[in-house]
């Protein structure tokens, strides 16, 4: 074995000067909320680092709904689990159906529509609350789950129909020419091939506007009210109503809830870095 | 739907001559799209822009201290916390760049803040930094036996918070883009200029940087944008207060909104405009190519 010279291991000090403090700086408040959502009652304030008597006590609390304000927990995991995937599913019905009617059927006015939904992507979505809220009043859709799935379809499908026409225009024109010669119809062409080969971009733009629909809070509590049609996100920003909320219970709600888009993140990290952090910003 | 479309640019040879059945296709396809455009952006905006027409609401905002705090609060989140944060990036891309295993193990976790939900993680640090019980004073006091500041009640304090709420959770996002971008460098250069004896700041300054600098102004610029519409970081971590002095454009429209001044809740963003259409225009025009 070779030993490291004195240079290297200087170079790698300073790489570790940097690394730790990221590391920590990362960890922070998640592990903060970890170590309460471990803790007793009476050992979450003593400011340990790790509790003397770590314990599952309070998921169990959070699943048997034991605690007023808890009592409605699973049929909020419910409504953010919905909500998300009907999101999902709608964002990629209406966002894939734009993409190949503008990249491969050359719609008239199809880059008209593209820099329109541009321009809503850029838009903060948190200016649009404000009138989407009026709005969905009008529609007579407040404190009903379609009011939140449709404005988030709205916010996830700009980004989605550019991401998807992106990908599609790299596939080649003869492709097209070649199942229509075979007779293909054009929702033979759609189903048959577009779709297939469209599948990893399809992929990261469900996943996109299922976690978008998820960690959605604005919309969420101005859209939904009861405490039975809420998703969990703002059931957790309830427990700030009173003055002695159960920091150790809101910490391990808000623990289980980070725990899925965290999971499907890493699970289609493949896709999404692929599909989506490129596609981002172009240079 | 698509009889209403293609009736206004086809005005006397009849449809099914004009257009083929793939173009048929094409509008059905595109209409669901267009249905949730008009409904839920058209309309909306519209009804935002007709409430926010008295020029009565402006003098209001103009003569409310709270919207001059919140613009205020706005600029500095963008111009300070902005540029903080991609300057960060482009120095940990830097770091990220390096080939270690450890350090792609560290961007896995680096990746976390962007990859778990902001609600959590802003309630965290809310009650880290919770003057009597939290872990942050709970530590000053066991180790210098004082009592820690109240750190939310502090308005410039609270407002640095809230910066760095929102830095730690876009930060791992943008070094993550801007390591795509160091990544796609040619490495020929690097091992070139090492042979010519260049340092490193001589490599970033004529290597690094001039590939880099259009995607990290584009970065800003976006970012910039976003951040506008950043509700959660202060909305859940001081709630605009105390006093509602650190609220920004985002907050601002929501109190309104909460006291029924919906026409000063669409004035104030009207009043953004001026700042964001332009940047918006911009970056819709460098993504539509």
């Amino acid at each position: 074995m070779k030993l490291p010279t004195l240079r290297e291991v200087g170079t790698e000090a300073k790489l570790l000067l940097i690394g730790i403090p990221v590391f920590i700086w990362t960890m922070i408040p998640i592990y903060h909320m970890f170590v309460f959502a471990i803790s007793p009652k009476e050992d979450a304030f003593t400011g340990k680092l790790w509790p003397d008597h770590p314990t599952l006590h309070n998921f169990s609390i959070v699943f048997h709904q034991q605690h007023y304000f808890l009592r409605d927990f699973w049929i909020q995991f419910w409504n953010s689990t919905v909500i998300a995937l009907a999101v999902g599913a709608l964002t990629l019905f209406v966002a894939t159906a734009a993409a190949f009617s503008i990249s491969r059927l050359r719609v008239p006015g199809g880059r008209a529509v593209m820099n329109m939904a541009l321009f809503t992507y850029f838009i903060p979505a948190a200016f649009l609350a404000v009138p989407m809220y009026r709005t969905m009043g009008t529609y007579g859709l407040l404190n009903n789950h379609w009011s939140l799935i449709l404005a988030m379809v709205t916010i996830a499908a700009p980004y989605a129909i550019w991401v998807l026409k992106q990908a599609s225009d790299k596939l080649p024109v003869e492709l097209d020419e070649a199942a229509t010669m075979d007779g293909a119809t054009t929702l033979q062409l759609f189903r048959l091939v577009y779709v297939p080969l469209m599948m990893p971009s399809l992929v990261a733009v469900g996943t996109y506007a299922i976690l978008l629909a998820w960690n959605e809070y604005l919309y969420a509590f101005l859209l939904l009210s009861k405490d039975t049609d809420i998703t969990l996100p703002v059931a957790l920003g309830n427990f700030l109503a009173a003055d002695d909320s159960p920091w150790e219970l809101l910490m391990t709600t808000g623990f289980i809830y980070a725990l899925p888009p965290a999971a499907v993140y890493y699970a289609f990290k493949r896709y999404m870095v692929g599909g989506l952090t490129a596609g981002a910003v172009k240079s | 739907m698509a009889i209403t479309l293609s009736a206004s640019d086809t005005a006397s040879p009849p449809l099914s001559a004009r257009l083929s059945p793939p173009q048929v296709w094409g509008i059905a396809l595109l209409a669901p799209y267009l249905l949730v455009f008009l409904a839920f952006v058209v309309y909306p905006v519209g009804y935002g822009l007709w409430l926010a027409r008295q020029p009565s609401s402006y003098v209001a905002l103009y003569n409310d201290p709270i919207f001059a705090r919140a613009a205020v609060n706005t600029l500095i989140f963008l111009v300070i916390g902005i540029n903080i944060k991609m300057l960060i990036a482009l120095f940990l891309s830097g770091f990220f760049a390096q080939q270690r295993p450890w350090i792609r193990w560290l961007s896995v976790i680096f990746i976390l803040p962007w990859a778990v939900p902001s609600i959590p993680t802003i309630l965290s640090v809310r009650f880290m930094l919770n003057p009597e019980w939290g872990v942050v004073n709970q530590l000053i006091f066991k180790f210098t036996g004082d009592d820690g500041p109240n750190w939310l009640n502090d308005p410039a304090v609270a407002l640095a918070m809230a910066i760095g709420v929102h830095i730690w959770k876009s930060l791992p996002f943008w070094t993550l883009i801007l390591l795509t971008g160091r990544l796609a460098i040619s490495h020929d250069l690097y091992e070139a200029s090492d042979v010519d004896g260049a340092n490193w700041w001589q490599k970033f300054r004529y290597i690094t940087w001039p590939s880099m600098q259009t995607l990290y102004i584009t970065c800003t610029l976006l970012s910039m944008i976003w951040t506008l519409g950043d509700f959660n970081s202060v909305y859940l971590l001081t709630g605009g207060g105390p006093a509602d002095l650190t609220h920004v454009l985002s907050t601002l429209g929501i109190r309104y909104l909460r006291l029924d001044q919906l026409s000063l809740a669409m004035a104030s963003i009207v009043c953004a405009m001026p700042f964001v259409l332009p940047l918006v225009y911009f970056m819709m025009k460098r993504l539509s190519r």
